[in-house]
């Protein structure tokens, strides 16, 4: 290095693989959030009296938690390197459950204290249904070996036909009434799912972006034959994947009836490819190994800014269905001319 | 002969057979024309859509939007004819919705050949695209009222019989299917075409190497797929006597698992037409003759699921086994 | 004579790899040109780029005096060029008669399939090399041999001008070499040029007439077989003398095996192996491709558990079922395939070092420490010398060197007893692989045992104190290092 041209040289590459460094690591992410806060302002501005209002707000901090949650299950399955078919037929499933238990056992003339129990235990009874759905997706996938798009693709069909099987394909009212006050009610101002969903915001965090587990997720999302070329448990970290999704997947379930006050085998089964969409919109890679919950989370701001300020606007249902789909080609094309560009510069 | 008796098809078959046989012997009326024709209706759309889907599926790749193409074929097509204020021949309809398809899936093939972005993303883009702005920039997708030569094809019927109901008959439009599956059988088994997309199937990078060209194999077959659709579409408006595109929407994941039950694998290379057909004919008697047993319908989707899973569960067992085996060093 | 193809400076990198730079390469009509140089010098690169698999980028290609700036693969195969690719290339999901048939009749234009006369071209293509193979059969069902044949029969087939063949003897027995070497002879003949692609020397000696040498991604000379002897061949191939150094484990044999192996086995594989590795041993190990050499160090490192005899690992009698189970048992396997089981290339360096060792990097809640995984990065690309600026960056950036002491220090950050590699050097450059070596000793002279499986006999004798030869999944015979340069 005693070249004093060298050095210069280096230097001078130095300062721009640093930016490079920055782009690799948070290009995404600052991107994501530039549109976040554009698609905000536009809306704010066509129509700044309706959209800025409190109501408009709170419609929004409803709407986004379901959608939310159904995408971080997507996430952690993607990430893992497969898909979940099956999140929207295990929440619908998990609420099920719930609802049968909440319907059928708690006896009509229990006290508060009572039914506050068996609500609880029917929480849990969901939670457990989904993280049961979730393993069986697990096992089929790591263990069996079948291909999680076939896999998920059966189970959306089984776990839908036990939800059949067990509302004999009606749908389940008359939960009491205190589940609805909760899914609608606040805690500090804040709406109850928004609060719940960002406790899982945060228990994914913790889970895909902090944890050793993590981790060894996108390594064995990215190749699972060289993960366990590096000792990883490729097996027991698939599976742990599927659990969570179906964990998270029940959460959205619960609060799916906390919305609607009942529970249908087949509710909500537009959020299936809307979950796909956001995720990939958010930064997961479809080939797996890569997945960030913050580009998640904005990503499904921004969908559902979007989506409550075009309907401000009046426009329909399938007008939004045409614009998620742009909005996702949109987004495939700038992935790709954007990593094109980042491999010209190395 | 022991080649066959690996196979999926044969399995399928099996299945088949027996639960015909078991269904039939609980009840009879699942013998009578009238079921059978009744089965034969059902497939008539569902059968195109299968054979498209093979295709996507032997070439390695994965296409959801073949509803949303053939909604917005079905309805473009009646509008377009409607609107001309002379008679055209029935054929014209047809030639239409084809064109219609071919273009859409042209738009699918630019993102998947020469963008090489992946094709389950690209489709499920695409058909909110197509759907969405058919139900948003056209119109409802509803028209009540059909052309006459469409009509009219819709009335012809082939092997009418009367019986105690009155005349039942297969629409002729049936033809068309059976047209297409002879088509799909002869391209995939005599043509250069066809072979080409099973080897894309098998090995991407061999095929290239070997002077296959992959963009123009897989732009013939994602329009392949729309072609096929645009015509699924105008048969279904035939055969409703309307056009309403919510009818046709959602069915796709089925469709592929009716593909996948048939022995193709999703990563691509393998898969036949008449594993498919007797796939597809499988899930058909499930959704329409469970209930001849006494089986509620809502048992249909938990069927199938199980059937989706325990059918490929099997497959990939034995592929793991034979993998086990393959390329012994030692000879004893 | 006017040459038959004429490369000109070609360059092609892969994101840091320098695979090729300004390489030259001329082929005459009807002679047998042999390509020569080490595993991972470019040989393959370089084919690929003459049959329009890659695109140079900088060069130019001529052709009968045609110049192309690139080629198409059909415009490659138009004008004559067959090549045996190293990985074979076949279908596995097709037959083998579709396998053969079906490139020959595409490249007569045809549309449709003719299953008789696809028939009779399979026959008649198996029949040149004299080779008997189902062709109804599926090539997934064959073994590697008969797709290595399959491979070399279609290649056969075309009226070819130049046939390539990319290490087409690999997984062949000697009689199958002799009858591919007859069918050379018949080709040359016919004036037809032959491309061999080689790093075995009995062979270049044997079947070629020039010689175009390659040592990382450059050219080192063209010479005429006749001019050149062994020594010289393994001089231009390596860049330096067959030095006599050799390695002595400096532990005394009294001690306790740290692996000792009793009538391992694995049914179909490989069976009754009998090993002991001493703390400071270097095994080298080495046999043919199917000698079961890499699923002996795979059953050791549990990918697929051996199914008969016993380990003992520092005298306890050990079942290792899984790569889990092994690293606990500090036992690591560095595998031959680096781009596909070695790295996750999608992932960063650093992720790629601490992956084996991240559960030592955390603090509360099993948090991943960024300070600790810093640290460890740090110290392993200063302690093996890894030229990485930029650690988050994805380690597909890195060169071939680079790469695999990532590898290597993703093992060593676990601190092994047994460190298994499998052609550890491989697309490595001389400096890297010397210092790949010296990392090595290093360990073994601190007590580790080391198992090295190689090819490159050289590279053996002067790194191990063992010598272990496999053939057909046995064990034929163990040498000290001694002994083996003496029988050899
Ligand atoms: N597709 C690829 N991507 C990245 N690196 C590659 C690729 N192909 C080859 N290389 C690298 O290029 C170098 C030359 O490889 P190759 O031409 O296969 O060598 P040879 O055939 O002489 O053994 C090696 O370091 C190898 O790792
Ligand atoms: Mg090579």
């Amino acid at each position: 290095m005693s070249n004093p041209l060298h050095v210069n040289e280096d230097k001078k590459q130095g300062r721009f693989n640093l930016n490079k460094d920055f782009i690799d690591k948070y290009g995404d992410l600052t991107l994501l959030f530039f549109i976040m806060i554009s698609v905000f302002a536009i809306m704010a501005i066509i129509n700044p009296n309706v959209f800025l209002s409190q109501g408009m707000m709170l419609s929004i901090a409803n709407q986004f938690p379901i959608l939310g949650l159904l995408t971080l299950a997507m996430m952690f399955a993607m990430v893992s390197g497969g898909i979940d078919l099956s999140v929207v037929s295990t929440a619908n499933l998990s609420a099920i459950m719930a609802s049968i238990i909440m319907v059928q056992y708690i006896p009509a003339d229990a006290s508060a204290g009572v039914t506050t129990l068996y609500i609880l235990l029917s929480i849990v009874c969901a939670l457990l249904v989904g993280c049961v759905a979730g393993l069986f997706n697990g096992i089929l996938v790591s263990v069996v070996g079948i291909p999680a798009i076939i896999v998920t693709l059966g189970t959306m069909q089984l776990y839908m036909g036990i939800a059949l099987v067990l509302t004999k394909g009606k749908s389940i009212v008359g939960l009491p009434t205190i589940v609805s006050e909760v899914g609608a009610g606040t805690l500090f101002g804040i709406p109850f799912p928004l609060i719940i969903f960002i406790m899982f915001v945060i228990f994914s965090y913790f889970v895909l972006n902090l944890r050793d587990y993590g981790l060894k997720l996108q390594m064995t999302g990215s190749n699972p034959t060289a993960s366990k070329f590096s000792g990883i448990n490729v097996t027991s970290i698939t599976i742990k994947a599927y659990v969570i999704s179906g964990l998270l997947a029940a959460v959205a379930g619960l609060l799916m009836t906390a919305a609607t006050n009942a529970a249908k085998a087949d509710f909500g089964t537009t959020y299936l490819l809307q979950a796909i969409l956001v995720a990939v919109m958010g930064g997961v890679n479809p080939y797996g190994g890569r997945g960030k919950v913050a580009g998640v989370v904005m990503a499904v701001i921004t969908m559902q800014i979007l989506s409550s300020g075009l309907g401000m606007l009046q426009v329909s249902n399938f007008f939004k269905d045409f614009m998620w789909g742009t909005v996702l080609i949109i987004v495939l094309l700038a992935n790709l001319f954007y990593n094109k560009k980042i491999s010209k510069l190395s | 002969m022991k080649r066959i008796l690996k196979t999926n098809e044969f399995y399928i078959t099996i299945v088949l057979v027996l639960l015909i046989f078991y269904i039939g012997s609980q009840n009879s009326t699942f013998f009578s024309i009238n079921n059978w024709f009744d089965l034969i209706r059902s497939g008539i759309v569902p059968g195109i859509f299968v054979i498209g889907t093979l295709l996507v599926l032997i070439s390695g790749g994965i296409d959801v939007s073949f509803p949303a193409i053939a909604a917005f074929s079905m309805y473009t097509t009646t509008s377009i004819i409607t609107s001309l204020d002379f008679d055209v021949p029935v054929i014209f309809a047809f030639v239409i919705g084809a064109l219609i398809g071919l273009f859409l899936g042209f738009i699918n093939s630019i993102f998947i050949a020469f963008l090489k972005l992946p094709t389950l993303i690209v489709t499920l883009g695409t058909a909110s695209i197509y759907s969405g702005f058919l139900l948003t920039f056209i119109d409802d997708g509803q028209i009540t009222r059909l052309p006459e030569a469409m009509t009219n094809l819709s009335k012809t019927r082939i092997f009418e019989i009367t019986t105690d109901y009155g005349t039942i008959g297969i629409p002729v439009v049936f033809l068309i299917t059976v047209a297409i599956a002879v088509l799909g059988w002869f391209l995939l088994k005599y043509t250069m075409i066809g072979r080409s997309i099973y080897a894309l199937g098998g090995d991407e990078v061999s095929a290239e190497r070997m002077g296959i060209s992959s963009v123009k194999i897989k732009v013939f077959v994602y329009c392949f797929v729309g072609t096929l659709a645009g015509i699924a579409g105008v048969i279904h408006t035939i055969m409703t006597r309307n056009s309403n595109a919510s009818d046709l929407l959602g069915g796709e994941l089925l469709i592929i698992a009716a593909v996948v039950l048939g022995g193709a694998r999703i990563t691509g290379g393998h898969g036949t037409i008449y594993g498919s057909l007797i796939a597809l004919l499988l899930i058909l008697i499930i959704q329409n003759s469970l209930i001849l047993l006494g089986i509620p319908s809502y048992w249909q989707r938990f069927v199938i699921g199980a059937l989706i899973l325990i059918g490929t569960g099997l497959s990939a067992i034995q592929v793991k086994r034979s993998l086990e085996k393959r390329n012994p060093i030692m000879t004893e | 004579m006017e040459p038959l193809i004429e490369m000109k400076e070609i360059s092609k990198n892969f994101g840091g790899v320098k695979a090729l730079e300004n390489v030259n390469l001329t082929i005459y009509p009807g002679e047998v040109h042999c390509l020569a140089g080490e595993n991972g010098c470019g040989k393959s690169t370089l084919i690929k780029v003459l049959s329009g698999v890659h695109t140079p980028d900088h060069g130019e290609i001529f052709i009968n005096k045609k110049r192309y700036k690139r080629l198409h693969t059909q415009e490659s195969i138009q004008e004559g060029i067959q090549v045996i690719y190293q990985d074979f290339s076949v279908f596995p999901n097709l037959t083998v008669k579709e396998n053969l048939a079906m490139g020959y009749e595409m490249s007569n234009n045809k549309k449709l399939v003719n299953w008789k006369l696809f028939e009779k071209i399979a026959k008649q293509a198996l029949e040149t090399i004299d080779v008997d193979i189902d062709i109804n059969e599926k090539v997934e069902n064959l073994s590697v041999a008969d797709k290595q044949l399959i491979a070399i029969a279609r290649s056969l087939l075309f009226n070819a001008r130049l046939i390539v063949m990319d290490e087409p003897t690999t997984a062949l027995t000697d009689k199958e070499v002799q009858s591919l070497f007859n069918v050379i002879s018949n080709l040359k003949r016919k004036g037809i040029s032959i491309l061999f692609v080689s790093h075995k020397l009995e062979e270049i000696f044997t079947i070629a007439e020039r010689a175009t040498i390659l040592r990382n991604g450059k050219n080192v000379t063209e010479q005429l077989i006749s001019e050149l002897d062994t020594n010289q061949l393994i001089y231009h191939m390596t860049g330096r003398e067959i030095k006599e150094t050799t390695y002595e484990s400096e532990f005394n044999e009294n001690q306790k095996p740290l692996l000792k192996l009793k009538n391992f086995g694995l049914k179909y594989m490989f069976a009754d192996v009998n090993l002991e590795i001493y703390p400071g041993d270097i095994v080298g190990v080495t046999g043919t491709l199917g000698s079961g050499r890499t699923e002996l160090a795979e059953a050791i490192f549990g990918i697929a558990a051996s199914d008969s005899g016993t380990m003992e690992i520092n005298g306890e009698e050990a079942k290792i079922k899984n790569p889990r189970q092994a690293v606990k048992r500090k036992i690591v396997y560095v595998p031959e395939d680096r781009l596909t089981k070695g790295l996750i290339l999608e992932q960063s360096i650093e992720r790629n070092i601490i992956i084996s060792t991240v559960e030592n990097l955390l603090k509360k809640f099993r948090l991943i420490s960024d300070n600790k995984v810093k640290n460890s990065v740090d110290y392993w690309i200063k302690n093996l010398g890894i030229v990485a600026k930029f650690p988050k960056r994805n380690v597909s950036v890195l060169s071939g060197g680079n790469q695999q002491k990532v590898v290597l220090s993703k093992w060593l950050a676990s601190e092994p007893d047994i460190l298994i590699l499998n052609s550890p050097t491989v697309g490595v450059d001389i400096g890297s692989k010397e210092e790949i070596h010296e990392v090595i000793k290093e360990q073994a002279r601190k007590g580790m045992g080391v198992i090295l499986i190689s090819d490159d006999i050289p590279e053996l004798k002067q790194n191990c104190n063992k010598i272990v030869t496999m053939d057909k999944g046995k064990v034929i015979s163990i040498d000290h290092i001694s002994e083996y340069a003496m029988s050899r």
